[in-house]
């Protein structure tokens, strides 16, 4: 009777998935349009606001410049290859150190994370380190390394391995206790266990301390180029301001922000494919 | 393939905080033929879970030993497999993966993995659902799926740890039906976990009451009850209400001491 039942349900409950498909395809560009205007409104806002307000002379012009001044700026310094040459400093900087954190600290993490005592052990010192701010140790680096290209990337680095190494411990001692329950009943191998429970498990959760370390990474790049760099988008912020080129200045911090809000969307985009069996999306 | 299990003065005990044991489980015996249906119930905390997780090789008995078809349980392993209340459910893998998981682990080929995982899911009713996550089902489906994982990779003993007590009533006993179904047709030794009377009345060709505190086999009750697959109301029937009236009776001083001792530990 409820295998008649269990079979009647699934001829019953498997169409809506075709409809569903159809129905997005049908309103798919509309439901684009009102998510691009609905989300970009603020945004558009702010920058007529930046736009009026200096040629409204609501504030005075020589310290905001109006939008248009800065996007004048922003070329003149693409066009002369400025802008080009300090970001690339800059990326350079925060990919390598990012790229080394995470390099280091999803290994270690889950190797932390699955021994218990180790984990109980080294979680007071971390818990040191993660609130020790890393520009508070930047005199430090640059005593040790000098101002060049290895100090910046070892801070970006100190700064990035913190959230990564504490959220990938935290996942691995999170995973749901039924599944190693299941894989302990099924006498997996260590090894199994860690491949084919604990990594997928851990996904999520470290995918976090990562989207979290690359805002990280371009804090606190910028940071430590405006104390001693010879390139760099902070270097150009800070440059800019003591030479008294206001919408320069305006410019690098833009290009920043843009940035930082591509580096995050991507991180965003390579977290969604990774965890697309999840029910809700990841949270920006 | 089946197995019979067979208790033998089997003990657990557990240390607790401030040096003190806990026994869990006392002096058990029971045996269990092979391809039979049983069923444990007993109040909570009685240790049928503990009992459950012996078999399973999951824990060592403190005295006494657990035999599967006369030698002695030494670990866990692939003969037996477990169905877990909460699913156990791999949520990043569709139905389809979770099914192949268990073969995956004793290590069947990739191809004949895939045509034995939608064999049973057909079996459990889950056809046209292979590529669905556990999330895109129901509760009473995702318990399907645990199930034709379990089945799939063919173990001797099913072990069922209060599978269907999370679900409403209706699912409840939709999968009581289907999984008596079930293994009259796999011909499984099956040992089910559960609080519920009713439950155990309906699955069990023999229900196993336990005392609480220490867990005991207090009596075993063995249920003569005509073909459940013919007769479509068995529950209203009166010899139905009979077993549950005297597995009521049997369990009824064990609740209320139960109740009494967490009272007391409440207290202190």
């Amino acid at each position: 009777m409820s295998t008649e039942l269990g079979v009647r349900s699934a001829v019953v409950v498997a169409p809506p998935v075709v409809d569903r498909k159809v129905r997005q395809r049908r309103s798919w560009l509309p439901a684009l349009l009102r998510t691009v205007v609905g989300r970009s409104a603020a945004i558009v806002v702010l920058l007529a606001v930046w736009e009026a307000a200096p040629r409204l002379g609501l504030v005075d012009r020589t310290f905001l410049p109006p939008l248009s001044e800065v996007l004048r700026a922003w070329w003149g310094l693409l066009d002369g290859g400025r802008l080009g040459e300090n970001a690339r400093a800059s990326l350079v900087r925060s990919f390598s150190g990012f790229g080394l954190a995470v390099g280091i600290g999803v290994p270690l993490g889950l190797l932390i994370g699955w021994y218990r005592p180790l984990a109980e052990l080294l979680s007071p010192l971390l818990e040191l380190f993660r609130n020790t701010a890393a520009l508070a140790l930047l005199p430090v680096f640059v005593l040790v390394l000098g101002i060049g290209e290895t100090s910046k990337i070892a801070i970006v680095l100190y700064a990035c391995l913190w959230p990564i190494l504490l959220n990938t411990i935290s996942a691995v001692r999170t995973v749901d206790p039924t599944l190693l329950r299941l894989a302990r009943s099924l006498d997996l191998s260590p090894l199994r266990l860690f491949q084919k429970v604990i990594l997928p498990a851990s996904v999520p959760v470290v995918f976090t301390g990562i989207r979290l370390a690359g805002a990280v990474s371009i804090l606190v790049l910028v940071a430590a180029e405006m104390v001693g760099a010879k390139a760099g988008l902070g270097y150009l912020i800070n440059a800019s301001q003591y030479n008294f080129a206001i919408p320069q200045m305006y410019a690098g911090i833009l290009t920043i922000s843009v940035i930082g809000v591509a580096f995050n969307q991507l991180l965003l985009a390579i977290e969604r494919r990774l965890t697309a069996w999840r029910p809700g999306p990841p949270t920006s | 393939m089946s197995a019979g299990i067979e208790f033998r003065g089997v003990s657990k005990v557990f240390p607790v905080r401030g040096g003190d044991e806990l026994t869990a489980v006392d002096g058990i015996d029971l045996e269990i033929a092979a391809g039979e249906f049983a069923v444990l119930v007993g109040p909570s905390g009685c240790g049928k879970s503990t009992l459950l997780d012996l078999v399973g090789g999951l824990t060592v008995p403190s005295a006494g030993e657990i035999l599967l078809d006369g030698r002695p349980v030494r670990g866990p392993g692939p003969d037996r497999s477990t169905v877990f209340q909460q699913y156990a459910l791999l949520p990043w893998r569709t139905a389809q993966g979770n099914v192949e998981f268990g073969l995956e682990a004793i290590g069947v080929p990739r191809r004949l993995r895939r045509a034995r995982a939608r064999e049973y899911l057909e079996l459990v009713g889950l056809a046209g659902f292979e590529e669905r996550h556990p999330h895109e089902l129901s509760g009473g489906m995702r318990q399907r799926v645990a199930i034709a994982r379990s089945l799939a990779y063919d173990p001797e003993v099913l072990l069922m740890d209060e599978p269907f007590a999370a679900l409403d009533a209706q699912t409840r006993e939709s999968l009581q039906e289907e999984l008596l179904r079930i293994w009259r047709r796999t011909g499984k030794t099956v040992l089910f976990i559960t609080h519920g009377i009713e439950e155990a009345v309906y699955l069990g060709q023999r229900v196993a009451v336990m005392t609480s505190r220490p867990g005991r086999v207090k009596a075993v009750v063995p249920i003569e009850l005509p073909d459940r697959a013919a007769d479509r109301d068995l529950r209203s029937s009166p010899e139905f209400a009979r077993y549950r009236h005297e597995i009521w009776s049997l369990l009824h001083d064990e609740v209320s001491r139960a109740q009494q001792w967490e009272r007391e530990v409440g207290r202190v």
